[in-house]
C-alpha cells in the first residue's frame, strides 16, 4: 500500500515510534522560544538529520517540503510589503524547522508502528464504548473503501461516457454515493454474520 | 452498530477520496479541493457525533502518514505547518454541522445548508485562521484576509452538501443517520 514511509533504510527507522513522536513534540515547542543564531543552528540541524540518511533519503525530504513554497513567497512577499524583508527569515525558518524535523519522523516510521501508538493513546476511550479492536477494524475498513470508492468512479464513469460526449465530473457523485453507501450496507451484514465488530 | 461503524468508515474514506478530484491552488498555497465538502457530509449525512468520529478517524490516517489529503500530503508534517487549525477544526466542523441537522427540524435539504455553512465555513474557519496567524507569524485579520480568496468555493459547496443531503435521504431515508 502507498505510504510516506521511506523504502530507504536509516538509523532513525529503529528507533521506537514514542521516543521520535515525543522529541518532535519538545523539539517544536523548543522552536517557539528560538530566536537569531539558535534558531538558524536549529534549522541547520534538521538539515543534517535529514542528510544523515544518504542522498536518496534527502532528495526525498526535500520533495516532501515543496508544499511550503507558496508559503514562502506569501510571507516574503508580505514582509517586503511591509517594508521589512528581514522579519521573513524567522518565521520560515521555523516553519521549516518544524515541518522538516515532522516529515523526517513519518519517513522513517512505518505505518502499523504509528497506529499501534495511536491505539494505545486511545485506549482510555474504551470507557466511552471505543474500544481498540473496533477502532482497528474501522481503519482496515477506510483502507479498504477508498479503493472500492475510486472503482465505483471509475465504473459509472466509463457507463456515463459510453452514452454521452460530455465528461461525467460532478455529475456521477451522487450514483457513486449510493451504490458505495450499498456496498458499505453489505460489508455491515458480513460482519454481523461473523458475530459482530467488537 | 455493524453499520454504524461501516458507514463512519465510508464517509472517513469519502473525503479522502474527494481530496483526488482535480483543485486549484490559491496564492495563500491551501489548495482549493472538495475535500471540505466531505467534511460537510460526514456531519449532515452521519449527524454529530457519528460525523465527528468519521472525521478524527480520517484525520488519525492522515496524522500516521497515509496520503489521504489532497495533493497525496500526510504525515505529522501537517500538523505542524499552516494548515494545522484546519486539520484540528474538521472533526469540530463536522458535529456542530451534524448538530444543526439533528435538533433543527425544518426540511433536510434546508437544516443541511445551515449546517453546513455554520460548521463547515463559520466554526472551521474560527480553527483555520488562528492556526495561519500562529504558524505564519501573521495577525488574526492578516490571516482573515489569506482565508476570503475559499469562502466563495466553501458556499457552493455548502450548496452541493444540501443537495446530496436531500438526495440521500429521497433514495436511501435509512442512511440519513443524522435524523433516524
Amino acid at each position: 500500500m502507498l505510504t510516506l514511509t521511506s523504502p530507504v533504510r536509516t538509523w532513525a527507522h529503529g528507533v521506537p515510534a514514542w521516543v521520535k513522536l515525543g522529541a518532535l513534540c519538545v523539539w517544536t515547542l523548543a522552536l517557539m522560544q528560538m530566536e537569531g543564531l539558535r534558531l538558524a543552528a536549529a534549522a541547520a540541524m534538521v538539515v543534517g538529520v535529514a542528510a544523515s540518511g544518504g542522498w536518496g533519503f534527502f532528495r526525498h525530504w526535500v520533495a516532501m517540503l515543496r508544499p511550503l513554497w507558496p508559503f514562502g513567497v506569501l510571507v516574503v512577499g508580505w514582509q517586503i510589503w511591509l517594508g521589512d524583508p528581514w522579519a521573513a527569515w524567522p518565521i520560515l525558518a521555523r516553519l521549516g524547522a518544524a515541518v522538516g524535523l515532522a516529515n523526517a519522523v513519518t519517513m522513517t516510521t512505518e505505518l502499523a508502528d504509528i497506529l499501534a501508538l495511536l491505539t494505545r493513546l486511545a485506549r482510555p476511550l474504551a470507557r466511552f464504548g471505543l474500544k481498540p479492536q473496533v477502532l482497528a477494524l474501522s481503519v482496515a475498513l477506510v483502507i479498504r473503501f477508498v479503493p472500492v470508492m475510486l472503482l465505483r468512479y471509475a465504473q459509472i464513469a466509463m457507463a456515463f461516457n459510453a452514452r454521452s460526449p460530455r465528461r461525467a465530473g460532478w455529475r456521477i457523485l451522487m450514483p457513486v454515493l449510493l451504490a458505495t453507501l450499498d456496498d458499505a450496507d453489505r460489508v455491515a451484514e458480513a460482519l454481523r454474520a461473523r458475530g459482530g465488530a467488537g | 452498530m455493524e453499520r454504524n461503524l461501516t458507514h463512519i468508515a465510508l464517509f472517513a474514506a469519502l473525503i479522502a477520496v474527494l481530496g483526488l478530484i482535480p483543485k486549484i491552488d490559491l496564492i495563500s498555497g491551501v489548495p482549493i479541493t472538495a475535500q471540505s465538502l466531505g467534511i460537510m457530509l460526514c456531519g449532515t449525512v452521519l449527524g454529530a457525533k457519528r460525523g465527528f468520529l468519521a472525521v478524527v478517524l480520517f484525520v488519525a490516517l492522515v496524522a500516521a502518514g497515509l496520503p489521504l489529503l489532497s495533493g497525496g500530503r500526510g504525515g505529522i508534517g501537517l500538523f505542524v505547518g499552516p494548515s494545522v487549525g484546519y486539520l484540528v477544526g474538521f472533526p469540530f466542523a463536522a458535529f456542530v454541522a451534524g448538530l444543526v441537522v439533528e435538533r433543527w427540524q425544518v426540511r433536510v435539504g434546508t437544516a443541511a445548508f445551515a449546517g453546513a455553512v455554520l460548521g463547515g465555513i463559520v466554526v472551521l474557519y474560527a480553527f483555520g485562521i488562528p492556526g495561519m496567524a500562529l504558524t505564519l507569524g501573521k495577525s488574526l485579520p492578516e490571516a482573515a484576509l489569506l482565508a476570503t480568496p475559499f469562502l466563495a468555493g466553501d458556499l457552493i459547496k455548502a450548496v452541493l452538501a444540501a443537495l446530496i443531503t436531500q438526495a440521500i435521504a429521497q433514495a436511501r431515508p435509512g442512511a440519513l443517520l443524522s435524523r433516524t
